[in-house]
């Protein structure tokens, strides 16, 4: 259990948000000209870090909006979190 | 040889007050190098290496595992065993380890407490009806054994589940896998470190991986916290970290790595004499021989390695309990743990050759691997010897996610997460 600082709504308990896996993925431009290995790449290959990881929430029992996180998967300690469309922070 | 534990032996040594034993396993130091190293010392990476010595015919192999043998989700599962799963695959490749564990206390010379007191899996809606008779048919025509049962029958084989039609998830039906049950998990990994160590195999403990050695599209050796240990041949079951191993490699892995929480109350007496799931309600729970109740809790949906989990899955999972079972209302839980368990797409295991030449990985066994201990060591190690998938694993090969041939058991796989 940990707390997170929603961007829109300030700081809840982590059973109101849905964790929504590695962020900044981006959808392929032209999906009809991807090969296999590719669409794999997309769809499935993970980094799965242990350490700094980028991330989805969405704070599905509160305002319901996406953003992003940065957490240290080893303690689930919350570095930062900003809002979808925002440049992740360098440190 | 090591001595042959028995009733005799255990008589000897009593009269030294146990204190005389023959250690189970040597502790060496790791050797230059090996013909194959495996990666992880849980009960898959210790059965690997006892299958490559016994069936394979391989001398110079290391276990290296960063803790203690056994003191990573080997021991900290609810030591369920089943073969009940929808797909021929996972059919073929889960019944072939249940085929091994009802002879594996013999093979090994060591008690590994299986025990089939069944499983038995609830219904608690139509869908959930429909899902489980699907599975019963697909089991049977798999040479699995599973009887569908109607709410009568549940009560009848487990008389503590409230079975009232008033509850908020009443029971609808269940299937039953009678050759299904529990084992002693520590003994699972005991059992297979003796044995393979009795064949010549170095357990390496206290030993963490630091980096893998390439020289280009082949490993050359790795990098260890004990020196560096060459090898051409490195098979990785390291469960929650086999993201990390497989970086090391440059290789990228579809699992995501998650806490799996699990508790145990205080010992009871008897009190159930059999292993009930719920899939619809996340609710699984058996009793220990100690008298424990094993109460298993579901995964987290974020990515951690923290070994902690979130109260409110304990809480979810606490409430189905008390609804289905009201007698254990006033039941004080003792001990609540975590283990890190990577989830493939399809919640089916990678069993597999890789892109680089060898280079071996076992993983994405998710929240269900203790159950294919015996089979998935067997499996692996045929697939490093051969450095071919024998037919039961071939369909558990890394490149499905490139194929699709995906061989999807969430939710067809009896309990999900």
């Amino acid at each position: 259990m940990f707390l997170i600082n929603c961007p829109f709504c300030g700081e809840r308990e982590q059973s109101e948000f849905k964790a929504g896996g590695e962020a900044h993925i981006v959808r392929p431009k032209q999906p009809t000209e991807l090969s296999d290995d590719q669409w794999a790449e997309y769809l499935f290959m993970r980094k799965n870090i242990k350490g700094i990881q980028f991330e989805r929430w969405n704070h599905i029992h509160g305002c319901r909006k996406w953003f992003n996180m940065v957490r240290d998967t080893s303690n689930d300690e919350i570095k930062a979190v900003y809002k979808m469309g925002e440049k992740p922070p360098v440190k | 040889m090591k001595n042959k534990y028995s009733i005799f032996s255990l008589i000897k040594n009593a009269f030294s007050y146990h204190e005389n034993w023959e250690k189970a396993w040597k502790d060496p130091e790791p050797k230059k190098e090996y013909d194959v190293v495996i990666i992880g010392g849980g009960g898959h990476g210790l059965a690997t290496a006892y299958y490559l010595a016994k069936k394979h015919n391989m001398k110079n192999i290391a276990v290296v595992e960063k803790g203690w043998i056994g003191g990573g989700n080997t021991g900290r599962n609810t030591t369920i065993i089943r073969s009940n799963y929808l797909w021929d695959a996972s059919a073929g490749l889960y019944d072939h380890a249940l085929k091994i564990w009802e002879g594996l206390s013999q093979e090994l010379n060591y008690n590994v407490m299986f025990s089939q007191r069944g499983v038995m899996n609830l219904a608690h809606n139509l869908q959930d009806v429909r899902d489980l008779k699907r599975r019963t048919h697909a089991n049977r025509l798999n040479g699995i054994d599973a009887v569908y049962l109607n709410t009568e029958e549940v009560k009848k084989f487990c008389p503590i589940i409230n079975t009232s039609p008033d509850i908020r998830y009443p029971v609808l039906g269940g299937t039953l896998q009678k050759r299904a049950g529990t084992a002693r998990h520590d003994a699972v990994a005991w059992g297979y470190a003796r044995g393979a160590d009795e064949m010549g195999v170095d357990i390496i403990q206290n030993c963490e991986v630091k980096s893998i050695k390439r020289n280009g599209d082949a490993v050359e050796g790795i990098e260890t916290t004990k020196g560096f240990i060459k090898t051409n041949k490195i098979g990785v079951v390291a469960a929650g970290h086999s993201s990390v191993i497989a970086n090391m490699a440059g290789l990228r892995l579809p699992l995501e790595s998650k806490p799996l929480q699990a508790l145990v109350s205080e010992p009871v007496k008897p009190i159930i004499d059999t292993v009930v799931m719920s899939n619809a309600v996340h609710a699984y729970v058996s009793q220990s021989d100690k008298g424990e109740l094993v109460i298993g809790a579901g995964t987290d949906d974020y990515v951690s390695y923290s070994q902690k989990g979130s109260h409110d899955i304990v809480e979810g999972t606490l409430n189905a309990i008390l609804e289905l079972y009201p007698i254990f209302s006033r039941m004080r839980m003792l001990r609540q743990w975590g283990g890190i368990v990577d989830i493939c797409p399809d919640a089916s295991p990678i069993i597999s050759k890789t892109s680089i030449k060898g280079l071996y990985f076992n993983c994405g066994w998710g929240t269900g691997g203790f159950k294919a201990t015996p089979g998935s060591g067997d499996l692996f190690a045929h697939t490093i010897a051969n450095d071919e998938p024998h037919k039961l694993n071939a369909a558990f090969n890394l490149n499905r996610f490139v194929s699709g041939d995906l061989v999807d058991e969430h939710g067809a796989a009896a309990v999900a997460h």
